[in-house]
Formats: structure tokens, C-alpha cells, sequence
């Protein structure tokens, strides 16, 4: 993103100047204190919100520029995790995590479906229905769903939010061995033990927001 | 959001969609929706059944009127009405008068008897109507093309005043307009079915969307456009809607068939019904239900889809 701006209606811009670029194998957290604007950061990110000023551009593709379609191709190489993932109630777990495919028409691939759940350790909720799932059993569930389509890039809002200490290291852990596979994770927290826990495996940037403006935090977390 | 941004959900690529099979199972996301599906169903079959019977009324009315103007337009009678004493001369005139009258094949006085017969019903069996001064009537059969009722009606005012010329165009015509009206008041009733159906499964479409919010933005989040998305709900309420009408009209069918038939009912209800290719018309019901169900789902889908991004 190049000088980007954003403010809800007409009101006084809530993020400006902002800039950055995410590139394949890298890791952010971003933080900043509650109302700073990190959700509406991320969702600038996967299109769900258009920039008032400056430039988004993901793939090589100006998003402003983007159809509806055209979103759509872009939102399957970018994985979303919310700290409150939404899933379809009326499926079971495993045909959830397989919804991106599903929707995109091709086969589902289920040796992938089940390669997924072992991954997020969720191999025995398969065939359960989400509301049926713990707070971090969904998120892993998202997780999965989020990089079926092995996408360029997961975006992670507050994913441990509502999650306990051991919880949100496993969710970490799943992070991190999916940007090992030179993938780009941009994570939103506002948990520092997370993060200074993060560093010590993953060489990680830490963004802020602060004064509407993006920062990179220093080495005092 | 600008109305063109969903230009992918033209009516042609929707079609396609819902054409094509759905082995990926698609249309599972859109999650069972219980009550409104059933109502939909019951709603789109009840509408059907009435439909079946708007149009089974169009079409007897349709053919009633062409009856009565056809079979009316042959029948002409002559009256004279005249002193006793100049009935037989007047009679005789007359007589004369259509014999010599291009487009008349026969003119037949009617006996006495058969006049009685005629106005016993009117009069009762125990009135003496040979005492009554009843008009004689001769019943004159056209040829080819038919006579010239204006310049006979002209004549017969100059050579014998007491006949009266008789084409039953005065009556004809109210029985024929008001058949023709009946046409158009089940043409009308076709049309508000339609509109009735088109404006239930707006709703139901409206509410199942309204109530799938969740799932829509869930579904665009991870990837979905616009017209995978659609084509779920169009599919599932263009398929609710045709085979509730199939049932309706199946009903509606089996109903009209199990009429009674014309020679027990007679009277009004004589020809109600379809007959012979006519027992087609009713397979394009659910074929509209259809069209009518895509349609009303594909505008309450674009609705839909414009506030989430």
C-alpha cells in the first residue's frame, strides 16, 4: 500500500500515509491499543474495505480497480482469520474448511481435507458441526479453512483474542509453519507475550498504529 | 456500490448456472431453510391449481363465444305478428318474399304445436295458448353465403308490415361480449397469479437471503463471486417454485378432468374444461412458475449481494 488513507463516511480519517509491502515469507504483527484501527487495516488488505486516498495494490492488481469478481480472485490468495470466525452451522467441520474450494468450483480434494485437520489437530471434529467447537477448535478451524487454497498471504485479526495461553502458542505454531513455507502472515494482536514469544522463532516485524499512522515498533517488545 | 459492479449476474450466465449440474455440491451452502421451503412449495402448488383454472376458464370462454356467434349467426327466424283475419296473407306474403330472396336455402313455417311447446315453459302446461294471440314464427335456413338481413328487413316492412326480421343479432351480441369479457377477466386472473407467485417467492427469496446474511458474507469472505453465490439460492427457489407448481397443477388438472361432463352438466358449466391439445396449455404453468421464481430470486439475490462487498 502507497500513502493510503481511510475514514469511515465523512468523517476525519482514521488511518493516513500509510505504507507497506508484504512480501512472500514475511512475518508482521500489528499492534496498537483498541479503536487504533487494526480491523479496518486488515480489511483494507483483503478488499472488504477501498482506500478514500493512496494506492492498494495486491498482485500486481490496483484493488480500487478491482471487480467484484476480480475481489473475489483475490480473496482466495489471501486467507482471513477472524478473532471470531464465522462458519456455516449447517455443515460439518471438515466440509467448512473445504468451502473455499467448494465455492470455487473445483474438486474438493479430501487426502488435503484430511492432511488439514491432522494439521490443526482437529482430525476427531471432522465430521462435527462448528457450533459444536471450542473457542480454539474454531480458530484452528478458520486457520484451516483460511489456507486450504494455499494462499500468498494470511491475515490474522486478534486470533487468539478469546484464546488461552497454551491455545494461542498452538495457533502461533500453526502460523509459523505456514510462513515457512514462504508464505506472508500479518497478525494482529495486541498481546505482547505473544509477540516477544513469536520472536524468538520467527524473525518477525512488529507494526503500530498509533496516531492513525503506521509505525514499525522498536526492539522494546 | 455501483449497480454495474454485479454485471456478472446477467440473466444469461444465471441460466447457465442453474442449467448446470451441481456435483461440487454448491448449492449446500445455502442451509436448509425448514418452514419457508415448504410454504414456497404449498404457495407455488396452490397457485398453479388456480392458474389451471383461470386458463381452463379463458380457453371455455374462449370457445363459448365462438360457439354462440357461430351457431346464433345461422339462425334466423321471421315473426308476424298480425289481425287474425290478414295472418294467412301476411304469412303467405312472407313466404313469398324469402322464397324469392337471394341467400335463403329453405323457410319453414313452424306448426302451431311446436310454437305451443315453445312458450309452455313460460306459460305453464294449464293456459289454453291456442285461445292466445300468438304470433306465427318461420324459421329460414341461410345458404352460402347468407342474405343481405337489412334489404329482406326492408322488404318485409313494404309488402308484409306485420313481420319482423330475427338475426338474434340484438341478443347475440351482449352473450357474446360477455363471453368474451369472461376470456379477459380469466386472462386477468392468469396474469395476477402470476403476479401474486412472483411476489410470494420475492418474499420467501428476501427472507431466506435476509436470513442467509451471515452465510453470504462468509461466502464472499473466503473467495466466493457473486453468481456462485446466486446461483445457490436461485437454483433451490426456481426448483421450489416449479415443482410446487408441477403438484398444483397436476391437482388442478386431475380437478378440471373429474368435471362433470358436458351432457350431465349442461348450462353454464358445458365445455369448462380443456379438450384435445388444449390439455397442454396447463404444462407451461410450472415452466412459468419457473421463470417467475428465477426471476423474482435472481432480483432479490442482486438486492442482496449489493450490500455486501
Amino acid at each position: 500500500m502507497q500513502n493510503l488513507s481511510f475514514g469511515y463516511g465523512a468523517s476525519e480519517p482514521l488511518l493516513a500515509d500509510m505504507s507497506l509491502s508484504l512480501q512472500p515469507g514475511s512475518f508482521h504483527f500489528l499492534t496498537g491499543p483498541s479503536g487504533s484501527g487494526k480491523t479496518t487495516f486488515l480489511r483494507l488488505c483483503y478488499a472488504d474495505l477501498l482506500p478514500r486516498s493512496g494506492r492498494m495494490i495486491a498482485f500486481g492488481q490496483d484493488v480500487s480497480q478491482l471487480s467484484r469478481d476480480g475481489i473475489a480472485a483475490l480473496r482466495r490468495k489471501v486467507g482471513v482469520v477472524h478473532q471470531d470466525p464465522q462458519f456455516l452451522d449447517h455443515m460439518p467441520v471438515a466440509d467448512n474448511i473445504a468451502l473455499p474450494q467448494i465455492v470455487a468450483g473445483g474438486p474438493v480434494d479430501t487426502d488435503v481435507i484430511r492432511d488439514l485437520l491432522d494439521w490443526v489437530q482437529l482430525r476427531q471434529h471432522g465430521g462435527a458441526l462448528p457450533p459444536s467447537l471450542s473457542g480454539g477448535e474454531r480458530q484452528r478451524a478458520a486457520l484451516a479453512r483460511a489456507v486450504i487454497m494455499t494462499p500468498e498471504l494470511v491475515i490474522a485479526d486478534e486470533p487468539t483474542g478469546n484464546l488461552d495461553w497454551e491455545m494461542s502458542m498452538r495457533l502461533l505454531d500453526l502460523l509459523i509453519e505456514f510462513n515457512q513455507a514462504d508464505k506472508a502472515v500479518l497478525f494482529a494482536t495486541h498481546d505482547l507475550n505473544l509477540i516477544r514469544a513469536a520472536k524468538q522463532r520467527v524473525q518477525a516485524r512488529v507494526l503500530r498504529i498509533a496516531g492513525k499512522r503506521l509505525q514499525l515498533a522498536g526492539a522494546d517488545l | 456500490m455501483k449497480h454495474g459492479e454485479l454485471k456478472s449476474l446477467d440473466l444469461a450466465a444465471l441460466w447457465q448456472g442453474l442449467r448446470r449440474p451441481d456435483p461440487m455440491g454448491t448449492d449446500r451452502v445455502v442451509p436448509p431453510t425448514g418452514i419457508t421451503a415448504q410454504l414456497t412449495v404449498f404457495a407455488a402448488a396452490a397457485m398453479a391449481f388456480l392458474a389451471v383454472f383461470a386458463l381452463a376458464l379463458a380457453l371455455a370462454t374462449g370457445r363459448l363465444a365462438e360457439r354462440w356467434s357461430n351457431e346464433l349467426a345461422q339462425t334466423v327466424t321471421v315473426r308476424i305478428s298480425a289481425p287474425t283475419e290478414q295472418m294467412d296473407q301476411q304469412t303467405a306474403t312472407v313466404m313469398e318474399v324469402l322464397r324469392t330472396t337471394p341467400g335463403i336455402a329453405d323457410a319453414k313455417q313452424l306448426p302451431d304445436s311446436e310454437v305451443e311447446k315453445l312458450l309452455e315453459p313460460w306459460f305453464g302446461p294449464d293456459v289454453p295458448v291456442e285461445v292466445l294471440p300468438i304470433p306465427r314464427l318461420i324459421e329460414v335456413s341461410e345458404a352460402g353465403e347468407g342474405f343481405d338481413a337489412e334489404a329482406l328487413r326492408l322488404r318485409l316492412q313494404g309488402e308484409a308490415p306485420g313481420a319482423v326480421l330475427d338475426d338474434h343479432t340484438r341478443w347475440r351480441e351482449p352473450l357474446v361480449r360477455a363471453a368474451g369479457r369472461l376470456r379477459v377477466l380469466g386472462l386477468v386472473s392468469l396474469l395476477l397469479i402470476a403476479a401474486t407467485s412472483g411476489a410470494m417467492i420475492t418474499l420467501a427469496a428476501k427472507a431466506a437471503l435476509a436470513a442467509n446474511g451471515q452465510v453470504i458474507r462468509v461466502l464472499r469472505l473466503i473467495g466466493a463471486r457473486d453468481i456462485t453465490i446466486a446461483t445457490a439460492f436461485v437454483r433451490r427457489f426456481t426448483r421450489r417454485a416449479a415443482a410446487g407448481a408441477a403438484i398444483g397443477t397436476v391437482l388442478g388438472m386431475i380437478a378440471i378432468w373429474a368435471l362433470p361432463s358436458v351432457d350431465e352438466a349442461g348450462g353454464f358449466l358445458t365445455g369448462l374444461g380443456f379438450q384435445g391439445w388444449g390439455w397442454l396449455w396447463p404444462v407451461l404453468i410450472p415452466l412459468a412458475a419457473g421463470l417467475i421464481g428465477f426471476v423474482a430470486t435472481r432480483s432479490a439475490a442482486l438486492r442482496m449481494l449489493r450490500e455486501v462487498r
